[in-house]
């Protein structure tokens, strides 16, 4: 049977922070290999991928960096406003992940999967 | 082997005695820490006014100087006050002479200046030696007259010659977070791409340990590695923690830029050396064919005044959209010719993330909290508009209303706060510079 966690469920800390005044950037951190291995095998972190989650074009995109070694995934984005800008709503950029948090990550059929040790 | 102590992340955020104390007993060769950077906002750069207290400050600087003078080991400052404009050079160099004075030290003080004159910018406009960073947009000479203050991020060249001239504090004005920490390895000869490496996880403290805080954080530096440890036993560093931290703020993993050149942490190795330290190696500096300095610009927008709100009343909350934009339209009418800028945060809602926020708009809350600011080109008429419009929209009708004696719960009066000029950044641009330390002169006095 398949079944699907939400990334909150396999990722350590899922985390977002300003990386300049105009740009944002996601750190997602795993504490085991299995974990990351479902994440980057499910393919849910890609750009168009992203720019569906917070409703934005691709081309804000800046880029996406998977480090096998370091068992994380990193995610940057152009800010939709610049730090400080008028109505911009967050100053140090660190409370944009949560879309993140609840992003569904299918595990794949035959993939024997138990839930990171806490 | 060259150490270096940093005690915490942002000058005048803290940091535990006695991590300082334990981390002292290793000797290091230099107290660096840097006071802060771009990730406050614009509004410190443009004002000139510290990040920190000068209270705070004054107590932190009080340790550190004690824990240098006592050990005979320089005091380095990076991006002294926040933004590093000269006029905070100036107050930390203050603060300093003053703790000197008090604790009885006889130093030689430096102060490197890191603003940069418009005419230097438009000289280099000229030769077509700006270009962007990432902000996105050309600087123009309109640019120039827009911006209040630009600094330039110092590397490590400038500091080294501080140190070199025999000075115990060096109060930097704006510097590159890494090349503050790590100008006095790099002026002892380490290898730039390791020192840099090494500056840039420590300029966080011991951001980079677990548990991360705002602490004491120590950095060995050998010549083809070097090894991490913080000051308090209470934390330690892991693999995870460190490569954790090597992510933080940065866009690209790999390569890290800065004055000069960048450092490439492809080939970077990661360590444990026994339970509480990591050991990194492999990190390489590759200079650019040329010089080039970022540039930071801030520029004055106009003045705020702002007011805050909660709304309980559901027949508000579900037309409240509409209801904000007439408020914002009426209030713009009734001000013109003069122009005044107002804007809503509606917390319970998207108040945080506004056009990222994928929850549904029309969501279930029955409260909200109300955020409402106008921005204008005096305070006066900020403070007028601002009422204006918190005022219409604390008595404004619609049909269906139940509660007709007001719609706003106000938790203070006054009810609308004057939050002084606005700044926003107008420069993120690098820029050629004749030689590393052209653009920031240094100042020397004993004290």
């Amino acid at each position: 049977m398949s079944e699907t966690r939400s990334l909150a469920e396999l990722a350590a800390i899922i985390r977002s922070k300003n990386a300049g005044p105009f740009r944002l950037t996601f750190d997602i951190l795993f504490d085991d290999e299995p974990a990351f291995l479902a994440v980057t095998a499910a393919d849910v972190i890609n750009p168009d991928a992203i720019a569906a989650l917070f409703g934005i074009d691709r081309a804000q995109v800046s880029s996406i960096h998977v480090l096998p070694e370091g068992l994380a995934i990193k995610i940057t984005l152009l800010r939709p406003r610049a730090q400080c800008a008028a109505g911009e709503t967050d100053v140090y950029g660190c409370q944009q992940h949560v879309p993140l948090m609840d992003l569904p990550v299918p595990l794949a059929g035959n993939y024997d999967y138990s839930a990171p040790a806490a | 082997m060259i150490s270096v102590l940093t005690p915490t992340g942002t000058l005048g955020y803290g940091f535990d005695a006695r991590a300082l104390a334990r981390g002292m007993r290793f000797e290091p060769d230099v107290i660096a820490v840097d006071a802060g950077s771009t990730d406050p906002g614009p509004a410190y750069l443009g004002s000139a006014e510290p990040l920190c207290a000068r209270r705070v400050v004054k107590g932190e600087i009080a340790q550190l100087l004690r824990s240098a003078r006592g050990a005979g080991i320089p005091l380095v400052i990076g991006s002294a006050g926040g933004s590093g404009r000269g006029e905070l050079v100036d107050w930390t160099a203050d603060i300093v002479r003053e703790v000197a004075r008090e604790q009885g030290h006889r130093l030689r003080l430096a102060r490197i200046y890191a603003d940069i004159p418009r005419e230097r910018v438009e000289r280099a406009l000229a030769r077509g030696e700006v270009e962007d960073f990432e902000a996105g947009f050309a600087v123009t000479r309109e640019t120039l007259d827009d911006t209040t203050a630009i600094v330039a991020q110092m590397g490590w060249e400038p500091i080294a010659e501080a140190l070199d001239a025999g000075s115990h504090v060096v109060v930097a004005g704006r510097a590159c977070d890494d090349l503050a920490i790590a100008a006095y390895p790099i002026a002892a000869g380490a290898d730039l791409g390791l020192a840099t490496h090494m500056g840039k996880i420590l300029e966080c403290g011991a951001f980079s340990a677990e548990p991360f805080a705002m602490d004491v954080m120590l950095g060995f530096l050998h010549d083809d590695h070097f090894v991490l440890e913080p000051g308090s036993l209470a934390r330690r560093a892991s693999l995870k923690s460190v490569a954790a931290h090597s992510l933080y703020e940065r866009e690209n993993p790999f390569l890290q830029r800065g004055p000069g050149g960048a450092v490439d942490l492809s080939g970077c190795r990661f360590e444990a050396e026994g339970e509480r330290r990591v050991r990194v190696s492999g990190a390489r500096f590759l200079e650019d064919p040329v010089y080039r300095v970022k540039l930071e610009g801030a520029g004055l927008k106009g003045y705020r005044t702002l007011c805050m709100a909660g709304i309980r009343c559901p027949t508000m909350i579900e037309r409240l959209d509409e209801l904000l934009e007439n408020a914002r339209r009426r209030t713009i009418e009734h001000f013109a010719p003069d122009t005044v800028t107002p804007s809503f945060r509606v917390y319970g809602r998207d108040g945080v993330m506004a056009e990222l926020e994928p929850f549904p708009r029309n969501g279930s809350a029955h409260e909200l909290g109300l955020l409402m600011d106008v921005t204008a080109s005096t305070q006066e008429l900020a403070h007028a508009a601002c009422h204006f419009l918190s005022g219409h929209l604390l008595h404004v009708a619609w049909p269906g209303q139940v509660n007709t004696s007001g719609n706003l719960a106000f938790p203070y009066s006054p009810s609308d706060i004057d939050a002084g000029a606005v700044y926003e950044f107008t420069i993120y641009h690098l820029m050629t510079a004749e030689s590393p330390t052209e653009l920031f002169p240094i100042h020397y006095d004993d004290v």
